[in-house]
């Protein structure tokens, strides 16, 4: 099992929706490190999931509120973020 | 950022208030265009409001990043970026740049920037709500990050 603190996960706009939460937290396993095996790792958990991550390079990801690329890592504790690419202003 | 209206004169005022070495303010406001991408010219219901969604907390912390950033390439005197959240009408101003320096161009020049990196670089998400009740997730434009890229 895993140790240390949950990753608490964050979804935004249409992926918040397909989805079906805004936030979850996640204890995740020791092989999942970073924000590419971590979006790999929710794929695989539920349809839900598996429908909100189907269209990936339309994902963006912002890990402990800074915007991250899939190599960043994620570490027990962390605040992780996905969504569609922005479109403010 | 805020659910309320901002008031550009009370925000103008603000900047400058006590200041006599402000040479020009440069401003920018958007506004809810009737006419949304997800329906452009094409026949059908209304655009009711526009839905805006942010992650708070990381908008805070980017909003200051990008006026960093171009306090870092400008001179300037001071500036103020209001953003609003929420379900807004057409016609409603959404978004707010003022930047204020000794001479016009870098107050322009700077305005110009705020606004090009806001819309590509801070985590807000824009939802089209029609009047038969269709919602359409805006998506982004190429255009926005072209407008962006040239300030790299």
């Amino acid at each position: 099992m895993s140790g240390g603190a949950p990753v608490r996960i964050l979804y935004f706009a249409w992926l918040r929706e397909r989805i079906g939460t805004g936030e979850e937290a996640v204890h995740l396993p020791p092989e999942v490190d970073s924000v590419q095996t971590l979006m790999d790792f929710l794929r695989t958990s539920d349809p839900r999931h598996a429908a909100g991550f189907e269209r990936a390079a339309l994902i963006r990801c912002a890990v402990n509120q800074v915007f991250a690329t899939p190599q960043t890592k994620v570490s027990p504790g962390d605040e992780v973020a996905f969504f569609p690419p922005v479109t403010g202003g | 950022m805020q659910a309320a209206h901002f008031d550009v004169s009370a925000e103008l005022a603000a900047l400058s208030a006590g200041r006599t070495d402000i040479g020009g303010v440069g401003c920018f406001v958007g506004t809810v265009r009737a006419e949304r991408q997800g329906r452009a010219g094409q026949q059908g219901p209304a655009l009711q409001t526009l839905v805006l969604e942010h992650y708070a907390g990381m908008t805070e912390a980017a909003m200051a990043a990008i006026a960093a950033e171009a306090a870092q390439r400008w001179d300037l005197l001071g500036c103020t970026l209001v953003h609003r959240v929420g379900a807004l009408r057409p016609g409603e101003p959404i978004v707010l740049v003022l930047a204020a320096s000794r001479h016009r161009q870098a107050a322009l020049e700077a305005t110009a920037f705020l606004i090009d990196w806001l819309k590509t670089r801070a985590p807000f998400w824009k939802k089209e709500v029609f009047s038969d009740g269709t919602e359409l997730w805006v998506e982004a434009r190429t255009a926005d990050e072209a407008a962006a890229e040239r300030w790299r």
